[in-house]
């Protein structure tokens, strides 16, 4: 009897989460897509079936064949701050976590350290960019420090609300996104592979190159995929750290939607969705992410 | 010991301290210019020492109503909380059994967790607009609308935070001994019992995890509430928004205050953390250990 009820059982449990995720995420997907192929004019959508919102997004993208139309041109750019961001965040992120597996040996400082990793991940993402005002501005400390060393004549002017400084504050905030899930995959290393690679005469960067990142590889492709997909799809650290200057895949929804313009902020989701879809499921097959909790 | 310790991790060591100071300097640096006189600016060095821009930021004094924004936060946060505490221990403890449907929720906590914040929220945003519609359309006129705090901007929290809380019960259960259950259950214990008093126990510690998560990630929410929130704002939109017009230190002051409520909550779920695995390890049975 009881194993008949227990899946009746599970489903009450479960029931709850679901229907969340229907109500607040999957139906509102579809919402996406659906409107994506409406029309619109200045202050309301109009339900009938065009490609009008694609077709404006795609605009001039014939016409100037040789050269790149603003989307393609606004997803390369997204591209290449994505890439420069996820180098960043790996590197940083597999050193930092390399140390907290291997290096720190007690336990208790092990919590310790990793705690003080987490800790900012717990505070607020925009008094972490305006955090950078101080240090980057105009009269900041770096550009003080540079003036009073005679380093240069001139402050800086592309410290802050730059390119250098959307990618700066991205990957001070995500950063943590990739320790998390590598540090996950080297803690479960075995020792005694690292000890047998010693004893076979492997040098240090041996065991790092044909040891540990092989072993490490799934914590750095889910590390990979959270960064990724996190710096397609921001408006809000371009937004403020470039000084609302600079075009991103995010920042077209915004701009659509802030002039209302539903049915094209819709398909541009829909594209922004499509290019992420593509990027993570080729990460994806690297690794079975049900298997790395 | 320590002499014994290779020169790789002196060098690891101190990029480690460099992370640190690049994970926390900029935070302190607006914590400081925070407390600054009257005449101060949004740079070093400091210009005097006082509560000026704090009393300022509550006094009102042209900008937004901090106050009442920072208690729809709290409240929200608080409410975000709870939700994902309850629905994650609930969802975990149905992924212990097998269950038509396991994986279409676990793939769908994933993809709502990795899918833009900006998708998510335009969907909720669009989902409300239609629902206002179709109000309207049944012919309630004085219907405004749907979207608010605690409808769509509840909903939108929720599809950041519980992600989080299912991972986290992912973690515990994997390393839950399960025959402590069938023990249980050997001794005549109800499912509710075993669950009472002998899961939730040995969770409580990372319960208290997930809490942290719900609502620190929900009182700092600000790409998925931007578009869903309604027509009030939560303190993090009022702060993103002060961001291209303040040119005091008003803001630093506000930034100051928010972190502040997030080391509180951060630092009583620690402390709470650590009591509940003291307790554990004062009152876990020592039976067997005259045995060995």
């Amino acid at each position: 009897m009881k194993s008949r009820l227990a899946p009746l059982v599970a489903w009450l449990q479960a029931g709850p989460m679901m229907l969340v995720f229907t109500l607040f995420f999957l139906l509102p997907l579809a919402f996406v897509v659906v409107v994506s192929f409406w029309d619109y004019n200045e202050y309301e959508m109009i339900p009938t079936f065009t490609t009008r919102g694609y077709a404006d997004t795609f605009e001039g993208c014939l016409a100037n064949l040789p050269g790149l139309c603003t989307i393609l041109k606004t997803y390369l750019e997204t591209l290449k701050l994505c890439f420069l961001v996820w180098l960043l965040t790996l590197l940083i992120g597999f050193t930092v976590a390399y140390f907290l597996a291997f290096h720190v040996h007690s336990k208790t400082w092990q919590i310790v350290l990793s705690l003080l990793c987490t800790i900012p991940f717990w505070t607020s993402n925009v008094i972490r960019m305006i955090a950078w005002i101080p240090l980057l501005g105009r009269n900041g400390l770096v550009n003080r420090g540079l003036l009073g060393l005679g380093a240069i004549d001139a402050p800086l002017e592309w410290l802050l609300f730059s390119e250098f400084a959307v990618v700066l504050a991205l990957v001070h905030l995500f950063t943590f996104f990739m320790v998390v899930p590598i540090f996950n995959s080297m803690i479960r290393i075995d020792r005694r592979l690292v000890e047998a690679a010693y004893d076979a005469g492997a040098t240090g960067w041996q065991t790092l190159w044909n040891v540990i990142i092989p072993l490490a590889k799934p914590g750095i492709v889910i590390g990979s995929i959270f960064v990724i997909t996190i710096v397609m799809g921001d408006f809000i650290t371009i937004g403020v750290m470039g000084g609302q200057q600079i075009a991103s895949a995010g920042k077209i929804i915004e701009v659509r939607l802030n002039a209302l313009q539903f049915p094209a902020a819709a398909a541009n989701a829909v594209i922004l969705l499509g290019v992420t879809f593509l990027i993570i499921t080729a990460l994806a097959r690297l690794v079975d992410i049900r298997k790395e909790l | 010991m320590a002499s014994s310790r290779p020169r790789i991790f002196y060098f690891l060591a101190g990029f480690f301290a460099l992370y640190v100071a690049f994970l926390y300097g900029p935070m302190l640096a607006i914590f400081v210019l925070s407390f600054q006189g009257p005449d101060g600016g949004l740079t070093f060095p400091m210009n005097g020492l006082s509560l000026h821009w704090f009393v300022k930021l509550f006094a009102g004094g042209g900008i937004v109503d901090i106050g009442a924004a920072m208690w729809r936060s709290l409240q929200l946060g608080l409410l975000v909380m709870s939700l994902t505490v309850v629905l994650s221990i609930a969802a975990g403890m149905a992924f212990r059994k097998h269950f038509a449907g396991a994986s279409l929720l676990f793939y769908t906590a994933i993809a709502s967790l990795i899918v833009p914040s900006i998708i998510t929220s335009l969907g909720i945003a669009l989902e409300f607009r239609l629902l206002d519609d179709f109000v309207h359309w049944l012919g309630f006129d004085d219907w405004t609308t749907g979207m608010g705090l605690y409808t769509s901007g509840l909903g939108a929290h929720l599809s950041w935070t519980l992600p989080f809380g299912l991972l986290i019960m992912f973690a515990i259960f994997n390393r839950f001994d399960s025959r402590l259950e069938e023990a249980a259950r050997d001794l005549g214990a109800t499912p509710w019992q075993s669950f009472r008093y002998v899961v939730l126990p040995i969770i409580l510690p990372s319960v208290v995890g997930i809490g942290l998560f719900g609502f620190t990630l929900s009182w700092d929410e600000l790409a998925r509430s931007s578009q869903a929130i309604g027509a009030v704002n939560t303190l993090p939109l009022e702060l993103q928004g002060l961001t291209t017009t303040v040119t005091k230190p008003d803001i630093y002051a506000l930034g100051t205050i928010t972190s502040a409520v997030s080391f509180i909550a951060i630092f009583a779920g620690l402390f709470a953390i650590q009591a509940l695995q003291r307790r554990q390890s004062r009152r876990g049975s020592d039976a067997g250990s005259g045995l060995v």
